[in-house]
């Protein structure tokens, strides 16, 4: 961004409209097993829920929200915890991503499974929210360092 | 003859999505306009894979208690639909990373027009 | 191009009609007699997994580890992008 100036009504907008994005991002994770949804879309939803505060504010504003430098770190966290269910689902005599023998007690294997696709939803939606504003933040600073 | 026109149109649609996005591809010399052709070619294969997934007097693949999902007539085909929603994903992704390198590109070499380039890269 | 499009378009009449469920992929046995994976899923997919939405079932459960796979691949995606770009920065800067 080369040029930049203030507009109250674009980021009184944003501003509304931005947290009921994110709501119902949040909304489409977690509902994803009764209605269309789930982890990439859900991840989509609040990636541009954040972005949308990054377009209208710019730089400074968008400091007081998810930093820069706290992209990389969501994004591991997202494919860590993806990966972790693999693995110990491994460790428990299964084999990979096998979510019937998770260390949750007093549960069927259906529904052992029916919350293994749920926190890997969550893992996902977390890296798919990462690594869009990372991609954008990416851009927007290699077009400054020009 | 209307039977055909109806069973065949979606592909016809799709096809010449995917011819113009190849046009773009082939014969644009901006490489901003080549990324664009690209990125309708992935649409129009998407499209297609999603308009052969559909069946007739069928509902999507959510089940619905009143429904039986004995008969599989009932419901669409969930297979291509989840392989959609994966490429789409990863369309987004490998977009960002084309439009890194063209960043990264035109800082270095301050165009991006083809013909330009090959004469500064050499 | 658009020799092409005609190529392919005649070759489209030969595809069987859009939505008509006696197609090979949407029958319940396939022409080797053995079970068709859409139509497996569509009947196992809440017995399995106690989720009604069959999409999200195939998506984490069924083929999950092709979900792994995709999850990596978005993530060297941004990984890219930031090693392109912050390079540019300090090549730049090293010429100055």
């Amino acid at each position: 961004m080369r040029r930049q100036f203030d507009s109250p009504i674009v980021i009184l907008g944003s501003r509304l409209l931005s947290p009921y994005i994110m709501v119902f991002g949040w909304y489409v994770i977690f509902h994803g097993h009764y209605s269309p949804g789930g982890g990439f879309q859900g991840g989509a939803l609040l990636a541009a829920s954040i972005l949308l505060i990054r377009v209208a504010g710019g730089r400074r504003i968008s400091r007081l929200q998810i930093q820069e430098f706290a992209t990389t770190p969501l994004a591991v966290i997202g494919v860590v915890i993806y990966f972790a269910t693999g693995l110990v689902s491994m460790a428990m005599g299964g084999y990979f991503l096998d979510y019937e023998m998770l260390p949750i007690p007093g549960l069927d294997p259906a529904w052992l499974r029916y919350y293994g696709i749920l926190i890997i939803e969550i893992g996902i939606g977390l890296a798919v929210m990462a690594i869009l504003i990372m991609i954008y933040d990416n851009m927007v600073r290699g077009e400054d360092y020009a | 003859m209307l039977d055909f026109f109806t069973g065949h149109y979606a592909y016809w649609f799709t096809i010449i999505l995917l011819c113009v996005g190849l046009y773009g591809i082939l014969f644009k010399k901006n490489l901003i306009k080549k990324t664009i052709g690209l990125a309708i070619l992935q649409i129009s294969v998407v499209l297609y894979f999603v308009s052969i997934a559909s069946k007739w007097d069928a509902t999507v693949p959510v089940l619905d208690p009143n429904i039986p999902v004995d008969q599989v007539a009932n419901y669409l085909n969930p297979l291509p639909h989840t392989l959609m929603l994966t490429a789409i994903v990863v369309g987004v992704a490998t977009l960002g990373v084309a439009f890194t390198l063209l960043i990264a590109i035109y800082n270095r070499y301050n165009t991006l027009d083809e013909q330009e380039l090959i004469e500064k890269i050499q | 191009m658009i020799l092409f499009a005609g190529v392919l378009i005649y070759a489209a009449n030969d595809l069987p009609y859009r939505g008509d469920p006696d197609n090979l992929m949407h029958v319940e046995k396939s022409v080797t007699n053995t079970q068709v994976k859409g139509n497996y899923f569509v009947q196992n997919a809440y017995r399995d997994a106690r989720t009604p939405n069959m999409v999200t079932v195939v998506l984490g459960d069924y083929r999950s580890i092709d979900t792994f796979g995709e999850q990596v691949v978005i993530y060297t995606a941004g990984l890219i992008t930031l090693l392109v770009l912050r390079r540019t920065r300090k090549i730049r800067r090293a010429l100055k």
